[in-house]
C-alpha cells in the first residue's frame, strides 16, 4: 500500500518555530537561559504569536511541550481573534523521553508516557515478546496523547521530530514511518511531516516504503550547518528529488547575516516554506520582508493593522 | 573494508550508538544482545538484525571484528575481559570499570593482544571541548592555575523506584552518570588527578545513591580543580557541562555551544585568536559528520573509532588507558567522600573492594532484570 502526501495542503511561505520560547539555542546557553526567562510567563509567549499573527505569520510549528497547551488554550478560546490560526505539532518534545529513560530505561519511559498502562502489560505478558499490531498500538496511543492538546484546532500538517525520526532512520525500523503516516492521515486528516538531520538519507527510505513526495524539514543554510550527508547533496535532492522541502535553521544560529540567509534559501530549487524562530515583531517583520523581496511571487496572507 | 560490529545492551546509549553504527556506511551489524527479550524481539521484527539473549553465544557465533557494549557499569569489566579474550576490539560506554585496578587490567590486556579500545567520552569530540584543549597545548593560557568543572541536568527530580542507575553497586547515580563526564575533560586538559579532598557524595532524592557530587582535586605543578555536579536539578532542559579555566595568562569558558576566551595583552599568540574578548560558537568549532543524531560529538566518536580499528590505531583520544586515569580520580572522590579523610594517589584502592563487587553484582542484576 502505498502512501501519498500530494499538494492537498498548501504551504504558507513563512512558519513560525518555537525553540526561542523554550531555551533552545543552538549559539548560546546564556541567550537560551534570558530567553527562558523572558518566556517564563505564557503571556510573554502569546504576545510574540500575536504580533507573528499580525505580521501575517500564522502557522505556529510547534513542539509537543506542555506548555504549548496553554496557548491551544487562548486560541481555542478567542476563536474570532484567531480565525487564521494553524498549527503544525511536532511530537514528541524528546527531552521529556530522554531524560525519563535515563531514570526509568526504554520500558519504563514507555510506561510513564503511555495513557493506558495496561495496554503495555496486557501486550508484554503473553510470552515477552510484542506482535506487530501491539507496536502500531503503543505508537498510535502515544502520539494520540500527544496530540490532545491540540483538540478542535486546525492542525493539517503533524511532524514527527528529529531526534526520532533520525533514531528510527539509524535502526532501520522504517515501518515505523509509515504506521505514523497512516495514523495522522486517517486519525487527523493531515499530512505526515519528518524533521531531520539527514535528508538524503531519509528521502531515500521514504521512497522505498511508498511515501510518495513527503514534507521533510531540514536545517538547509548556506554555511552548511548541520546537513548530515553535506550541503551539495541538499542541493542535488532540492533540484532533482520529489519533495516538499521545509528550511529550518536557515540563519545557522546567527552565523549567517539575515540578508545574506534569506537571499541563499530562496534562490534554492523548490523550498516550499521557511521555518524561522523570533522574539520581537521588528525582527519577525525583518524575516517577512526579506522573505517577500528574495519570493516576490509567494505571498503571505495580508497582514492584519496593529491595534 | 567493512567492519563488523556486535552491540551488547540496548538501554538509552545502546540503542543511540546501534542507530549511529548501524548508518556508518564502513560497518555492518551482525549482532545486537539485551537482557530484555521485548527491546530484542521488536528489533529483530522490525530491523531485521540477528539478536542475542547472551553476550558469550554472541561472540562465539556471530563473525565479529569488534563490540560495543552499553550495560549497566558494574558489568562492563567482565564483558570487556570476555571480548578481549575472544580478540575483538572493543568500545566501551563510560565510565569504564568501577574498580580501576581492573580497568588498567584491560587496558594491558587489549595492548597485549593489539587490539583497538575506546571509552564513549564523547565530550573530547564536542568541537568547543576540542578548542579548549588546542588553546591549554598551545600554552595560550600561559600557566594554568584552576579549572571549574561542572555538570547539571533534570535527571532526579523526586523520589523514586529502582532502576540500576540509581544503584550505586550497578554504576549508578550521577557521580557515574554524570560527573565522570566532567572530571573526564579535567583529565584531560590537566592530566592525572593525585589527591582529592573535601569531596561530598549526597543523595537529594535518591534513597540509594548520590544527586549531586562535589570535590577537589589537585594536579601536578600546583593546578587544582572543582568539580560541581548535581543531577536534580530542574532549571536546566537537559544536561549541560561546563568547563571554566584559568591561567597566568587568561580565561576559558566552554560550553558544547560556544568558547569565550579572554587572553592578556602579553599572552601568547594563538592564530584566530587577540588580546581580549574573543568567542566561538558551535557553528564554526564543528565538523560535519555523516549521520547526525544526537549531536555531531556521538557521530564522530563513533566514526573515530571504526576509523582506528581500519587503521589498526592503538593509540586514540579515549582508549582504555585515557578512560583509566578517570576511574582512578573517581575512586579517589570515592574513597576520600566515605573515609571523610583526604586520600592521595599513594593510597587509593579501589571504591568499595572488588570482591564485595563481585557478590553484590549478580544480586542486583537479578533485582533490576525481576522488575
Amino acid at each position: 500500500m502505498s502512501v501519498t502526501t500530494g499538494p492537498s495542503t498548501s504551504l504558507p511561505p513563512l512558519l513560525f518555530g518555537d525553540n526561542q520560547f523554550f531555551g533552545v539555542n543552538h549559539m548560546s546557553e546564556e541567550k537560551a537561559r534570558a530567553q527562558a526567562m523572558r518566556f517564563q510567563d505564557i503571556s510573554a509567549v502569546q504576545a510574540v504569536l500575536d504580533a507573528a499573527y499580525e505580521e501575517g505569520v500564522r502557522t505556529f510549528m510547534c513542539t509537543t511541550h506542555e506548555r504549548i497547551a496553554l496557548v491551544c488554550d487562548h486560541v481555542r478560546a478567542n476563536p474570532d481573534r484567531y480565525a487564521e490560526m494553524t498549527f503544525y505539532p511536532c511530537m514528541p518534545y524528546a527531552h521529556k523521553y530522554a531524560n525519563a529513560m535515563t531514570e526509568d530505561g526504554p520500558l519504563g519511559a514507555l510506561r510513564r508516557f503511555l495513557p493506558d498502562e495496561g495496554f503495555l502489560d496486557a501486550a508484554l505478558r503473553g510470552g515477552r515478546s510484542l506482535a506487530r499490531k501491539d507496536i502500531a498500538g503503543i505508537t498510535t496511543l502515544l502520539i494520540d496523547s500527544e496530540m490532545k492538546m491540540f483538540a478542535g484546532l486546525r492542525t493539517p500538517v503533524i511532524f514527527l521530530q528529529n531526534v526520532v525520526v533520525d533514531l528510527l532512520l539509524g535502526l532501520g525500523f522504517d515501518e515505523a514511518f509509515r504506521i505514523f503516516a497512516d495514523h495522522v492521515r486517517r486519525r487527523y486528516d493531515a499530512e505526515p511531516g519528518f524533521i531531520t538531520m539527514n535528508t538524503p538519507k531519509l528521502l531515500q527510505v521514504l521512497d522505498s516504503l511508498g511515501i510518495d513526495n513527503p514534507i521533510v524539514c531540514s536545517n538547509i543554510n548556506k554555511v552548511g550547518f548541520r546537513m548530515s550527508g553535506g550541503i551539495e547533496a541538499y542541493q542535488r535532492m532540492l533540484g532533482e528529488r520529489r519533495f516538499r522541502a521545509i528550511a529550518m535553521s536557515v540563519f545557522a544560529s546567527g552565523a549567517i547575516p539575515p540578508r545574506e540567509a534569506i537571499e541563499w534559501v530562496c534562490e534554492q530549487p523548490n523550498i516550499e516554506a521557511i521555518v524561522f524562530g523570533a522574539s520581537s515583531r521588528t525582527n519577525i517583520r525583518a524575516t517577512r520582508e526579506l522573505v517577500e523581496e528574495y519570493w516576490p511571487h509567494r505571498r503571505q496572507v495580508d497582514q492584519v493593522p496593529v491595534g | 573494508m567493512t567492519t563488523k560490529i556486535g552491540l551488547v545492551g540496548l538501554g538509552k546509549m545502546g540503542l543511540s550508538h546501534l542507530a549511529l553504527f548501524n548508518a556508518h556506511p564502513e560497518v555492518e551489524v551482525v549482532g545486537i544482545c539485551d537482557s530484555a527479550g521485548f527491546m530484542l524481539s521488536v528489533l529483530e521484527k522490525y530491523t531485521g538484525l540477528t539478536t542475542y539473549a547472551d553476550m558469550a553465544v554472541m561472540l562465539e557465533e556471530a563473525d565479529l571484528d569488534a563490540v560495543v557494549i552499553s550495560t549497566p557499569s558494574a558489568l562492563h569489566a567482565r564483558m570487556v575481559r570476555a571480548a578481549l579474550e575472544k580478540g575483538v576490539h572493543v568500545f566501551c560506554e563510560k565510565p569504564f570499570c568501577l574498580d580501576p585496578a581492573e580497568s588498567e587490567e584491560l587496558a594491558a590486556l587489549a595492548r597485549s593482544k593489539g587490539l583497538v579500545t575506546q571509552v564513549g567520552y564523547h565530550n573530547r569530540y564536542v568541537g568547543a571541548f576540542q578548542e579548549v584543549k588546542r588553546l591549554i597545548d598551545a600554552g595560550a593560557l600561559g600557566r594554568v592555575t584552576h579549572i571549574l568543572a561542572e555538570a547539571y541536568g533534570p535527571v532526579v527530580l523526586r523520589e523514586q523506584g529502582v532502576t540500576w542507575r540509581s544503584q550505586k553497586g550497578l554504576g549508578g547515580g550521577s557521580l557515574y552518570d554524570y560527573a565522570a563526564h566532567p572530571l573526564n575533560l579535567v583529565n584531560w586538559f590537566a592530566g592525572e588527578s593525585r589527591h582529592a579532598g573535601g569531596s561530598v557524595l549526597n543523595p537529594i532524592f535518591s534513597s540509594e545513591t548520590d544527586d549531586e557530587v562535589y570535590s577537589t582535586f589537585s594536579f601536578d605543578d600546583g593546578v587544582t580543580a572543582q568539580l560541581s555536579v548535581n543531577w536534580s536539578d530542574e532549571s536546566q532542559r537537559k544536561m549541560t557541562t561546563k568547563i571554566t579555566i584559568w591561567g597566568t595568562m587568561g580565561r576559558i569558558y566552554a560550553d558544547r555551544q560556544e568558547v569565550q576566551v579572554y587572553l592578556r595583552q602579553d599572552a601568547p599568540l594563538v592564530p584566530g585568536y587577540q588580546p581580549g574578548w574573543n568567542v566561538k560558537y558551535t557553528t564554526e568549532l564543528t565538523e560535519e559528520v555523516w549521520f547526525y543524531l544526537r549531536g555531531e560529538e556521538y557521530s564522530a566518536q563513533v566514526d573515530d573509532f571504526v576509523t582506528r580499528i581500519g587503521k589498526g590505531a592503538l593509540d586514540g583520544v579515549n582508549s582504555f588507558d585515557s578512560a583509566a586515569a578517570t576511574d582512578r580520580s573517581i575512586a579517589m572522590l570515592v574513597n576520600d567522600a566515605t573515609d571523610g579523610a583526604t586520600s592521595s594517589s599513594t593510597t587509593v584502592t579501589a571504591a568499595p573492594p572488588r570482591n564485595r563487587y563481585r557478590r553484590l553484582v549478580p544480586a542486583l542484576i537479578r533485582k533490576v532484570v525481576r522488575r
